[in-house]
Formats: C-alpha cells, structure tokens, sequence
C-alpha cells in the first residue's frame, strides 16, 4: 500500500490582505483621533516632567487674568491658579480615572458575560437577571446613590462609573460567547480533558477579546464623560484637585465675567472624548469580523465590466442561427488588495435551445462564478467581468444596461441556487415571493398573479399549496423550500435556467425527488440548463453534455455518456477515480496529490500540470489549447488524443 | 467471542419535556430511541441515516459530549459512568471524535502544536520534551509537514485542517474514534485523500471506527459493518454485503434507489 506523500503545497499563501495597523491608518478620521488621543495622553503623562506652575497654588491678587496674559498663557481661575497647568493636571487625573473605571468595568462585566453564556440555564438567567435589575435604574441616578453611600470622592466616583457600565460589558460580551459556546473546537476541548474554567480562559476569551477591545474603545469616551459630570456635580474630585469636570463646574459661575474659565476645560473634554469616539470606530471597523468581510461594502447592482470585454466577435452569428446561450473567452477577476484571483480564466461554451449541460468541478474551480457572470451578478467590488462575450439569442449582454439585465433575470435566464432558506425573504411569505415574481414580469392583476402561483406550487407538487402560499420560509421543510425555488424559476417560463448546486443541502431521498421533478418540468417546457455541481451522479441523471472545469478553465467538454466512458484530461479521470461509486466497493479510490492552484498565483502552462501524472516538460510552458477531438469532444491537454493514457500512467 | 470495543443497550436520548411556566407541556423529541449496537476492534461500523434521524446525537453519547437519557454504554467490558471527572477523563482517553466541519473544529486563535498538545498535557500529562516529540510524530502520521506546526488553522487548507482534527483525535491513541462526516465538507479529491488516510491509519495502528456518514457511497467503502438509522432507531444492521445487496428495510431500499451514480440513469424516458 503506497502511503501518501507528504503534502508539498502547504506554503503560506503571500498575506493578500492588508494589516489591522494598515487599514487603520487608511481611516482618516480614526487617524485623526488616534493622534488627538495620544497628543493630550501624552502632555497629560509629561505632566510632572513639564515646567508647570503648582496648579493648586492660589494667588488671589493675580484671580481671573485673562488668557495670554504674563506668565499665565491661559489665564488664571477665580483663585488665581494658572489654567495651564491645572488644566494639564486635571486631564491627567480624568484621563486616569476614566481609564481605570473603564477597565475595571470590562473586567467585571466581561467575566458575567462570559460565565454566563458559557454555564447557560440558571447560571445565566441568575447572573443576567441581575444585570437587567443594574439597568432598570438610570445610570445616573444610580452613580449619584453610589456616590452618596460610599461618600464624594475621586476613588468613589470611580466605583460608581464602573459599577453602572457593568451590564453594558456584560451583555456585549455574553452576546458574542453565546455563539462561541455551541463551536465544535469548544466540544474537542471538552475531549481533550480541559475543564471549563481553563476552556473558559483559554479557548473562549482569545476569541471575544475583540469584542472586549471594540465595546472598551468605544466606551471610554463615555466613562471620560460620566466621570467629568460627576465632579461637575461636585461628587468626584474634591477641592483642591483639579480634574476637568470639577474645573468646569467652578467655572460655570463666571461663565459671564470670565467665560475663559469654564471654557477651556469644556474644550478639552471636547476633544478627548472625540478623539476616543474616532479613535473606537475606527478599531471597531478594522476588528469587527463582520465588517472585515466587506459588509460594509455594498455591491452594485450589476458586476462591472472592463472596456476591454463585450466587444463582438468578427462575423457574430446573427440572432435567428445563434445558439440559446453563447459564452466567448470569459473572463471574471476579482481584485483584492493588490491580489488579482482569476476565478474564470477564458470559458467558451454553448448552450442549444432545449439542452441541459452540467458544470462539474472542485470548489474554487470557478463554476459559480461562470454562472454568475452570465447576468452581471457577481459582486463588485470585488468582482469584474475584464474579458470575454456572452451573448443571449445573439444579444450581448456584457456590458447591457441594467435595466435590460433586469427584464432577463428571473425572466428569460432563471437561477436556482443551493439553499433557497438564504435566497427567500424570511419576512415575506413564500406566496408573496412568486407572485412578485410573476407580475415583475407579466402584465397580469394580482388575483390573476395569485391563481398563476397556486397553479405553479401545484405543479412542483408542494403538497397543500393553497396553505403553504401563505407560509414563510422558515417553516418548509428543505425539500420544500426548494420546490418553491424551482417554482420561482419557472414563473415566467424561462428558455435557461441556472442551477447552482440546488440539491446539495438535501438529503438523498429528497435530492432524488427533486432532481425529478426539475428534469421532467424542464423537459415540459422546452427549458435549457446550466447544472452546477460537484457530483459526478447527479450530472449522469440530468444532463446531456458535460463540462469539468479547474482552476477557471474548461479543461475537458463533451457528452455525459462518452466522457464518463472514456474521460480524455487526465484531470477528468483523477476526479472520477477519487469518487466512491455505490455498489462497488472494493473499487479503490485514489486521491489525487496535493492541492488545487489559488488562482491568483496560477502556474505557466496546464494548472494541473503540478498533480499530473502524465506530465511533460511542454505541460509547463504556454498556453495550452482546448484540442477538439471530434463528436463535440474537447480537451484542454496536450496528450488528449494518445491513446490508451492509463497504460504510459502504470 | 468477538473482541467488542464498545457496546450500546437501549441508548436514548430525548430533547425538550418538562413543563412550560404557565403549565403545558413541552414537546418531547427523541432523538435517540433505544439504540443497542456493537464495534468489534479493528472494524469499522458505519452509521448511515439522512438529517434528523439522531446520528449525530448519537456520535455526540458515544464520546461522552452528551449525557444518555436512559441506556448505557459498555467500553471494553465496562459500563461508562460519567459523573466523575476522573472516569470522564478516563472516558476521553479511550474514544474521541472528528469533527465534521475542519475549520471550525479548531481554534482560529491557537496553534496547530497548541491545539495537538491540549489532548497530550491533560489527558496524558506529557512533559514538554514528551509532547513535542509526539506532536511531529502526529504530524508525520497525518502526512503533514511537521515545520507547519506553529501555523495557524487558517493557513491550511480543509483537507489539512481535517488531517490536524484526525491527529488530534489520534494524540491520546483512543481504542475507537468516532467519526462525525469526516468527509462530507470537502472536496471529492481531498475527500479520496482523507478516506485514503483514515484506511491507512486503520491498518498501521489497528484502529476501530464509528464512521457516521450520509453518503451511502463513501459508507460502503469504508465500513465492514453499517447500522440504518431513520427516526432515532436502527431500522437495519447487517454486514455490508448484506445491506448493500440485500436491503431488507424499505427505508433502506428507498435510500439505496435514490442515489445518483456517475454513468448511469436512473428515470426512463
């Protein structure tokens, strides 16, 4: 028995995607609050260090100079005390108490979250039910019976802040444990023997501690706030001390005779707490997971297509001896950073009127994106359509206005996808969903729109269809939900329609009935089909012409029957000697080594090349072509006319 | 006398019940009904069966993930009692589990050697020296490069994040690993290397599997023995010869039929 080789592929892809630190800096506001933040921590830090007056030294001869004046660049307060450096003292002292509350609630609050979402049941609705009692008060009321317990005082004012922003923390972070718990890592801790304080601490924390950082940097703004109104009130820092909300507070009975006063410190705290709130979203967008995977990037309605693409072959067939659906030299990139993944590489195929062709390939083979591409749905950015045609009955449609996109999607050229739960609207009902479907579409009433839908849901035999017009999507089951998308694909009784691994979410006996149903309606209705898939079974069953494709090229084409038969890329007969066939077990299915190419740093030459066992030296260099080998057969390698490959493989 | 790893008698497992604050009862599903089932060592028993018929509640019992509601385990002769830690750490010694999802089986914030030596420091209190020795030794096992082991999950592929959760399963050398869809997220090529992997692995060590799968063909290929579940109950086990090519159950001549195999049509036109 040949062992396997050990894996040759395994070097670390070149990091494509900028640094947390880079996409910081490219945020202009959080830069902005960034430099304002460490500007006023950093005087505040130097604070013993820089050639300051004692900021608690009175001088009433010299009371309520105005700013720039001798030896007081901002001016004196009500008992003479040089702004300047009480001002720089007090941020100090702000600054300090702010952070520490800060810290002390994310502490506190984050352990409750993470105990209780980690223990659930009653520890979780004791602890929680808590938290919710901590909030039925307002905060501010609450911070001032602190404060009148425990007595005025810098130290206290700091408890009280901290105490009222536990349940903030708390529930933060209990939000994001709760959907870390149910991980399977979790589960394999709990089999390595770990017990859970240790999966706690180890397994968990590392994984939220983002959450704790955004909620904290988003949060200490506030604190710098609630600390300021206390002192105002007179409750935090005491007299002497100067802290910038007790300054404020002093100054607020000169604010006609000697607005400076007040003014100045109100300024500061401006400014810090602005520069922390920039400073918190600006983290929070460069950690935020979500947010990292480009949601905040919103996708245009159609795919953007480079001038280069769409420009009409010479001596274009015209419309009436054109095929249903021609793609010529596709090409779709997406562009990150300063990556460019080529998905779909140059794909050239036909589609007759009437016919089913399956796409078959790993994932990352550039499949879904083939299909996608076809109306301008692939997301951009990142995606871009930078070369090829597509002509629908002769009509181009790279580069078609959206609005005649539009009256083609959904219409002429239909799309099935793999879990209809996602692609369905959870608020509408299903019914509602055909309908609008239909009357996008055709000039028809509602009522008469209504009546088309029940006819369509009888048709896929979605049992009692006049009820489940009016269910919602949730409550199908699979196989239901993907009835009604093959319902909504035959609405407007389509010429194409797309399927993109419609079955692959089902179970088998469900797969098998919709599978079906799908060929016998499309059959009824004279329908052409694209089918997506990676199952070798479910093409045989469906479709009449094949094509396999790897790493975005089509490398072998040709009926179902013959290229099962006799597979001519040595891609083709690898992939079907990896998949067990039911009823022969004893087969042995040989894995194909190492892995498939990341398309953004695609080899010269064949892209197998590297896992081939026929391998040339010609192999790695060029272009190879499609070679046509006759009865609609093609394929994308130099030795696919040799006869007999397997026995130069032995 | 069979050399049993592990047995099941009457093995439940029931979701929900109680009542409701304002009286009612909550609906009760059994997940799990009465299960009794054997894995002699060195074999493989596969368990096939379509979503929601308890298969995965039932891997979840055997590794001890998830308390029986009634019914016991019997691990090498001895019933399982799970109330003590000790005996629960002797229990994770004995069997582990693969995941079905690679990625998220592993920690996206440790390791590859973190994530190896967990299952090493405490279960079988390795010192450092002893660990890292097994750790490369893991990683040669699993025909993975031992200079990755400082890497992280995210920089390998899903066939080798399924290879690191195989090793890690493999670290306390367990008498029978579960096997939760190993496969089913993968790749057909990287699938074929997987199951390769999991035979060999088998032959070298002398391993005994729980193989839970609902890919009929993959089940054939790798089980001796396989075990049809359809609403929490084993409708039919048998050998494979006998489940394959004599199906006595409908459901299990149901299943059979609606496999699509490459080559062939099924539907007659």
């Amino acid at each position: 028995m040949t062992s396997l080789a050990l894996d040759e592929t395994g070097d670390a892809p070149p990091r494509s995607r900028p640094s947390a630190w880079n996409r910081l800096s490219r945020n202009a506001l959080a830069t902005f609050g960034l430099v304002l933040v460490v500007a006023i921590a950093a005087i505040a830090a130097a604070a013993p260090l820089l050639p300051l007056a004692d900021p608690n030294a009175t001088d009433v001869a010299n009371r309520l100079q105005p700013v720039f004046s001798d030896g007081h660049w901002l001016g004196t307060d009500q008992l003479g005390r040089d702004i300047l450096s009480r001002l720089i003292w007090g941020t100090r002292v702000s600054l300090a108490v702010g952070i520490a509350a800060t810290l002390v609630a994310t502490a506190i609050g984050a352990l409750i979250g993470l105990v209780a979402a980690y223990y659930g049941r009653w520890t979780d609705t004791l602890l929680m039910r808590g938290i919710d009692m901590l909030m039925a008060f307002p905060y501010l009321l609450l911070a001032l019976a602190i404060v009148a317990v425990l007595g005025p005082g810098l130290l206290n004012a700091m408890v009280a802040i901290a105490l009222v922003n536990i349940p903030f923390f708390a529930r933060a972070v209990r939000g994001a444990t709760v959907s870390l718990v149910t991980r399977e890592y979790v589960d394999a801790a709990r089999l390595c023997g770990m017990s859970n304080p240790r999966i706690i601490a180890r397994e968990i924390f590392p994984n939220v501690l983002p959450v704790i950082v955004i909620t904290m940097s988003t949060t200490l703004g506030w604190m710098i706030l609630e600390t300021a109104g206390l002192s105002f009130l007179g409750l935090g820092a005491q007299p002497p001390q100067a802290d910038l909300g007790s300054m404020l507070g002093d100054g607020r009975k000169l604010i006609v005779t000697a607005p400076h006063v007040a003014t100045i410190p109100g300024l500061v705290i401006l400014l810090l707490v602005i520069g922390t709130n920039l400073l918190g979203d600006g983290l929070r967008d460069v950690l935020d997971p979500r947010l990292k995977s480009g949601a905040l990037a919103r996708p245009m309605a159609v795919t953007a297509v480079d001038a280069s693409a769409g420009r009409p072959a010479a001596g274009a067939p015209n419309a009436a001896e054109a095929p249903l659906l021609s793609v010529q030299g596709l090409e779709t990139h997406f562009v990150m950073g300063r990556a460019v993944f080529r998905a779909v590489n140059g794909v050239s195929f036909d589609v007759a009127a009437g016919e089913a062709v399956g796409i078959v390939g790993e994932s990352g083979s550039g499949k879904s994106v083939t299909a996608l591409s076809l109306l301008g749905l692939v997301p951009t950015p990142p995606g871009r359509i930078v070369g090829g045609d597509i002509r629908f009955r002769g009509e181009s449609l790279i580069g078609a206005p959206l609005s005649r996109l539009q009256d083609i999607r959904g219409n002429r050229i239909a799309y099935i996808f793999q879990d209809p739960l996602t692609t369905l609207n959870p608020l509408l009902t299903v019914g509602e969903q055909v309908t609008e479907a239909v009357r996008r579409h055709q000039n028809l009433d509602s009522g008469r729109a209504r009546q088309w839908t029940l006819e369509l849901f009888e048709r896929v035999q979605i049992p009692r269809a006049k009820e489940r017009l009016a269910s919602y999507p949730h409550e199908l089951s699979g196989g239901q939900r993907q009835r009604v998308g093959i319902a909504m694909a035959l609405a407007n009784d389509p010429d194409l329609i797309i399927a993109d691994e419609p079955t692959t979410a089902l179970d088998v006996t469900t797969q098998a009935q919709v599978l079906k149903l799908l060929d016998e309606l499309r059959r009824e209705r004279g329908a052409a089909l694209i089918f997506i898939t990676h199952d070798f079974g479910v093409v045989s069953e469906l479709c009449d012409r094949i094509l396999v494709m790897y790493a975005g090229r089509v490398v072998e084409e040709g009926p179902v029957e013959a290229v099962f038969a006799d597979p001519r890329h040595p891609y083709t007969r690898r992939l079907m000697a990896c998949v067990p066939i039911l009823g022969e077990p004893e087969r042995s299915i040989d894995a194909i080594p190492g892995l498939p190419p990341a398309v953004n740093r695609l080899p010269p030459g064949c892209a197998f090349a590297p896992r081939c066992p026929l391998v040339l030296d010609a192999c790695r260099h060029g272009e190879i072509p499609l070679d046509r080998l006759g009865d609609g057969r093609a394929a994308r390698c130099i030795r696919a006319q040799e006869s007999d490959q397997e026995s130069s493989d032995a | 006398m069979p050399d049993v790893v592990v047995e099941t008698r009457d093995l439940c497992r029931s979701f929900g019940g109680g009542r409701r604050l304002l009286g009612g009862l909550k609906p009760l599903v059994r997940a799990v009904d009465g299960v009794s089932l054997r894995v002699e060592r060195g074999r493989t028993l596969g368990i096939v069966g379509e979503s929601g018929c308890g298969k995965s509640t039932l891997a979840r019992m055997l590794v001890g993930l998830l308390e029986p509601s009634a019914g016991t385990i019997i691990l090498d002769g001895k019933p399982v009692d799970e109330r003590k830690r000790e005996n629960r750490l002797d229990f994770h010694r004995k069997v582990q589990l693969v995941f079905q999802d690679p990625l998220s089986s592993l920690n996206p914030r440790k390791t590859v050697r973190q994530i190896l030596e967990a299952p090493l420091q405490v279960l079988l209190g390795m010192s450092r020296a002893e660990r890292a020795a097994r750790v490369t030794e893991l990683m040669r096992l699993v025909s993975l490069r031992p200079e990755f082991v400082d890497r992280y999950p995210h920089e390998f592929s899903g066939g080798q994040c399924q290879r690191i959760g195989i090793a890690r399963a493999l670290a306390a050398e367990p008498a029978l690993i579960v096997l939760d869809e190993p496969v089913s997220a993968l790749d057909v090529s990287i699938q074929a290397q997987v199951l390769r992997l999991l035979k060999d692995l088998q032959q070298r060590l002398g391993l005994t599997y729980v193989f839970i799968s609902h890919d009929l063909a993959v089940v054939e290929n790798i089980c001796d023995r396989i075990a049809v579940m359809y609403f929490g109950k084993v409708v039919e086990e048998g050998s494979k010869a006998d489940i394959f090519r004599r199906p006595a159950h409908d459901y299990t001549k149901l299943l059979l039929a609606s496999v699509p195999v490459p080559g062939r049509r099924h539907s007659q036109r």
